[in-house]
């Protein structure tokens, strides 16, 4: 699987820090912008940013729709922050006209956790780890619904906070922002392509 | 550090747009800006009328906070804590100690260590780039020259800085005392920057952008994000132009979507030449 390659999605937002983390854990990685970018990679990753740019970009670049049935047809994603908001079901305080893809059973508030003066840090048991995982929360959507098929990898105060159903993985939090790449590497593992 | 630093990494690749009232706000985020700075009157205007230019009233700001959902910044005067205060108390997401408002402090700027909210800072080079950051700044843009329309201010002050980054890479140990030295930047500052090769914090462009063409310069020119002042609203039809600008930040490498979102936008701001300006870029220490 030495072939395979990760995309990140690169409209907007931290893709940067992504590709880092994915490359130092021995991927291959490429920016996705336009559809023609989206046939060449294996999985996603969907960074952190603004949901609602992105939501805008993602249609007016072509993307939004072949994304869904590479979706639909099993690609492997990671949505962080924004990208967890673009993968839900259903997106609490939005815009009107944002459109997620509703890949993961999950109702998400955007900027759950407040505005940028409320932003935090903290260290949280991750299933599957030996240690703790230093989570940062920025303007953090918040999990307030989850279906019955989604499972819970991490929690930050009885609220989940990374989660995975089928090829699809969630997260809050930034694990791109620090250094320790080890969930990049659970979810690469996961679907056997490091 | 990192909760303070990380926010402008969520606003890489993307268009911070200036707005004076909640109507252009919502235009901003209709358009696709990543973030909003909340200002009375725009660059331009600031320019034309003269006189001192502050802190905007925070029923403003709030007034624009009520109706966006995206982050919202404001701006404080050079040295002018006590605006920071003020703005941290309203919430804001960011704050930018701006050379575009009149500066408060001829000698010092604000110690952002001392604030939970995150600054973003001017710089015409690498070392007043290094000397914001030393005192806190989580990020660093271009001065550019506000409200000209012209981007040649802030292509001289990306290559500036870019361009001194590049040198250091290639500096030897020795050489960096010097470096410290002619920048007038912490040694420490210089000698992490032979090593990574980059700034500290995310690099934005601001000052002076007023086509998509002029974002995506900025964008390869090594830019992160960019902002947007006078270069909208006092454009003719400021929704599409600023719709484009988003376009051609994201795909800033792309001719063929750059020439496509480029056309038929209607007249961009006037714009001024720089001889006959007074330039904002000069205050700052």
């Amino acid at each position: 699987m030495s072939a395979s390659i990760v995309g990140v999605l690169a409209l907007q937002g931290a893709f940067v820090a992504h590709e880092r983390a994915l490359r130092s854990v021995g991927a291959s990685t490429l920016q996705v912008r336009i559809p023609a970018d989206l046939d060449k990679v294996q999985a996603l990753v969907m960074p952190g940013g603004e949901s609602t740019t992105m939501s805008k970009l993602l249609v007016s670049s072509g993307l939004f729709d072949v994304l869904a049935d590479r979706l639909h047809d099993g690609l492997p994603v990671f949505g962080t922050c924004a990208g967890m908001i673009l993968l839900a079901t259903e997106v609490l305080d939005g815009r009107e006209d944002q459109r997620s893809l509703g890949a993961i059973d999950v109702s998400v508030r955007r900027n759950g956790y407040g505005r940028q003066v409320d932003s935090f840090e903290t260290d949280i048991p991750v299933t599957g780890l030996s240690n703790p995982f230093h989570a940062v929360f920025i303007r953090a959507p918040k999990v307030e619904r989850l279906g019955a098929g989604v499972e819970v990898l991490a929690e930050c105060e009885g609220v989940p906070v990374l989660a995975r159903e089928g090829s699809v993985t969630v997260a809050s939090f930034h694990p791109e922002l620090t250094p320790d790449a080890r969930l990049h590497e659970q979810f690469l593992r996961h679907h056997s392509i490091i | 550090m990192q909760v303070k630093r990380g926010l402008a990494e969520m606003l890489k690749g993307g268009v911070i747009m200036d707005v004076v009232n909640p109507e252009q706000a919502k235009i901003a985020e209709d358009a696709g800006a990543c973030a909003v700075m909340a200002l009375e009157r725009v660059p331009a205007d600031i320019r034309r009328d003269g006189g001192v230019s502050r802190m905007s009233d925070p029923e403003m700001i709030e007034g624009i906070k009520a109706v966006t959902t995206i982050p919202v910044m404001a701006k404080a005067r050079i040295g002018h804590f006590v605006e920071a205060q003020i703005l941290q108390a309203l919430g804001v997401d960011y704050v930018d100690e701006s050379e575009v408002l009149t500066p408060a402090d001829e000698a010092h700027h604000i110690d952002k260590y001392a604030f939970t909210v995150p600054f973003v800072c001017g710089a015409t080079n690498l070392g007043e780039a290094l000397r914001r950051i030393s005192e806190g700044a989580c990020m660093i843009r271009s001065k550019g020259e506000a409200g000209t329309g012209n981007i040649v201010e802030a292509v001289r002050h990306l290559r500036s800085i870019l361009g001194d980054i590049r040198k250091i890479t290639q500096a030897d140990s020795a050489e960096l005392f010097q470096w410290a030295k002619v920048l007038q930047a912490p040694l420490p500052l210089v000698q992490e920057i032979a090593e990574t090769g980059k700034l500290q914090v995310p690099l934005f462009c601001a000052g002076g952008i007023a086509t998509p063409a002029d974002a995506a310069l900025a964008m390869q020119l090594g830019a992160e994000a960019v902002f947007v002042g006078s270069g909208i609203f006092k454009s003719n039809d400021p929704a599409p132009r600023a719709r484009a600008i988003v376009e051609a930040t994201t795909h800033f490498r792309d001719a063929d979507i750059l020439a496509k979102v480029s056309r038929g936008l209607g007249a961009p701001m006037t714009g001024i030449g720089m001889d006959d300006t007074t330039k904002f870029a000069e205050r700052g220490w």
